[in-house]
């Protein structure tokens, strides 16, 4: 059974059409890369997954069910995450927040939950967050934190919105590590959305690229081609490989870091 | 002092009050709202002058528009009552009001000062039955969504994705916050709630990063500013009000000079 299926699938928001049409079946234990331009649907998708965004048409099926909302099956990492600058609440009692978080009645911890939560820290290296106030934490080290809270509560599907930004390059390894390990052993299905494509290529089994409404699903040989590429975007795109890396060119510009600037307008110094 | 009855009284609604905007205000703090929780106040100062003049209780006037007006700030959603500039110009055109319906209603203006900077000495046993239901509705009401409550106010992105309906919590929280209000506002004003709602509680999370430690901390300061201030008070005859507010801005600074422990980085 498939674990994410779209059959002719149309997402919508205000009226636009994000993803029109698109087919495409997941299946159990793959890692995939979600790639794709700024506003091209990637955290639109994961949305619909988690049945905050019923298709207009056609058929969204996870799990072989229509999405349910609260699945906790699904672990699920936030793009949009807001922190308020003045939080001073320390990173253990975060991730128990979202630990039952929709249940009514007083907050409780329970030593297995805390255990858990330890545990999990440990996987990605942050246990020394527990006891930090998140207003105290740096950008990399609060992603850190919430990395492991989608990991808690034994999901079978990850949906991870960008799980790399802002971590250096060190981190950024790791977090793939981590995940390619932890996908493996439990053999949970991943999706992980990213704008870039080089980092990811020896952990992902396949490519989702989005763009232009629409989406393509396969090989990376396959799916990051010139032709295929330049539909996506709309625009005549070349792709370069050389020494194991792939660079996709639009007019002989790398279209992949110049998102990737545009997403952090203020550290565009910094080198990969 | 204790052999006055009045000091009793004080001592009694200032304790209820203090626990409940301990309480509350803390999560007030935690979600970023306080100049909400601040606007309440003074809407209220309105529904409380505007109860004077058409013969109702001003307790109800005020309960009355602060429990509408957090509804209605719940249910335009959390932008807009994060919205500093809604809310200020909401806040003025509520004291304007207060202040229009004072003019039309001059024998009511001796009580306009107990409104806007609290009476506590004057409180009777009727007034203390009344603040113990608003603080029990407030303190049970907040104990039945506490959890989504902090699931939402800490990562709404998650809880959204989880089930929990935004809205719904935001609505029921403002709906609390005004009830804390009103009960606060009996005791220091509807100028300075801040003292006991958000004093204590920004205080509380300056020294602690713990859930229950902060919780509890904060409805603990905000008891010792109360009873301490009226013990102040009554030794030297300044308003009360004054005496909390002293307390609380200096409890408030104290914990901000403190420096706090942050265990070293491991890398
Ligand atoms: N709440 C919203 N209201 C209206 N339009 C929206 C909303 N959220 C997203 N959109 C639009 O939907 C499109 C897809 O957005 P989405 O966030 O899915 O893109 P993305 O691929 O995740 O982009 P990014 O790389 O910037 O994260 C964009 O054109 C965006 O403007
Ligand atoms: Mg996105």
């Amino acid at each position: 059974m498939n674990v994410i299926e779209l059959d002719r699938a149309t997402l919508q928001i205000g009226g636009r059409a994000v993803l029109k049409d698109v087919s495409f079946a997941i299946e159990p234990g793959e890692f995939i890369g979600v790639l794709g331009p700024n506003g091209a649907g990637k955290t639109t998708l994961m949305r619909a997954i988690l049945g905050l965004l019923p298709p207009s048409a056609g058929r969204l099926t996870v799990f072989g069910h229509a999405p349910r909302c609260g699945d906790a099956s699904i672990g699920y990492l936030p793009q949009l995450r807001t922190v308020l600058p003045d939080l001073r609440v320390r990173g253990l009692d975060y991730i128990a927040s979202s630990m039952h978080g929709e249940r009514w009645g007083l907050p409780s911890l329970s030593a297995a939950n805390r255990a858990k939560i330890e545990a999990t820290l440990d996987a990605v290296g942050a246990r020394d967050l527990a006891n930090r106030a998140l207003s105290d934490m740096s950008g990399g080290e609060r992603q850190r934190l919430l990395l492991a809270q989608a990991l808690i509560g034994e999901p079978k599907l990850l949906l991870l919105d960008e799980p790399l930004i802002s971590l250096d390059a060190r981190h950024q390894e790791v977090v793939i590590d981590v995940i390619r390990q932890v996908c493996r052993e439990r053999r949970i299905t991943v999706l992980f959305s990213a704008h870039e494509l080089n980092q990811l290529l020896g952990a992902i089994d396949r490519v989702l690229y989005l763009g232009n409404g629409q989406a393509v699903l396969g090989r990376v040989d396959d799916v990051v081609t010139a032709p295929v590429l330049s539909r996506l975007y709309g625009t005549e795109i070349e792709v370069l490989r050389a020494g194991g890396h792939i660079f996709v060119l639009s007019r002989g510009r790398d279209v992949e870091r110049a998102d990737h600037m545009h997403d952090h307008g203020h550290d565009h110094g910094h080198a990969h | 002092m204790f052999q006055y009855e009045f000091m009793t009284n004080a001592f009694a609604a200032a304790g209820i009050v203090a626990v409940v905007s301990g309480v509350s205000g803390y999560f007030l703090v935690m979600r970023g709202q306080t100049f909400a929780g601040h606007a309440l106040s003074h809407i209220g100062f309105a529904g409380a002058t505007g109860a004077g003049l058409i013969g109702l209780a001003p307790l109800w006037g005020l309960v009355g528009f602060t429990l509408a007006a957090g509804i209605a700030m719940g249910l335009l959603s959390e932008r807009i009552s994060n919205r500093d500039v809604a809310i200020g110009v909401v806040l003025a055109l509520s004291l304007g009001f207060g202040l229009l319906f004072l003019h039309y209603y001059t024998s009511f203006a001796t009580q306009a000062t107990a409104l806007l900077f609290g009476n506590v000495l004057a409180v009777d046993h009727a007034t203390i039955a009344t603040l113990a239901a608003l603080g029990a509705v407030t303190l049970v009401a907040l104990a039945a969504i506490m959890r989504p409550l902090i699931f939402a106010s800490l990562q709404p992105e998650l809880a959204e994705a989880k089930g929990v309906s935004l809205r719904f919590i935001s609505t029921a929280f403002l709906g609390i916050v005004a009830l804390a209000v009103s009960a606060c506002a009996q005791i220091v004003g509807v100028l300075m709630v801040f003292t006991l709602m958000v004093g204590p509680a920004a205080a509380a999370q300056r020294v602690t990063c713990g859930l229950w430690a902060g919780l509890m901390l904060s409805a603990a300061l905000a008891l010792a500013e109360a009873w301490l201030g009226i013990v102040i008070a009554y030794h030297t005859d300044w308003p009360v009000s004054f005496c909390i507010a002293a307390l609380s801005a200096l409890c408030y600074f104290a914990a901000l000079a403190m420096p706090h422990a942050r265990p070293a980085h491991s890398h």
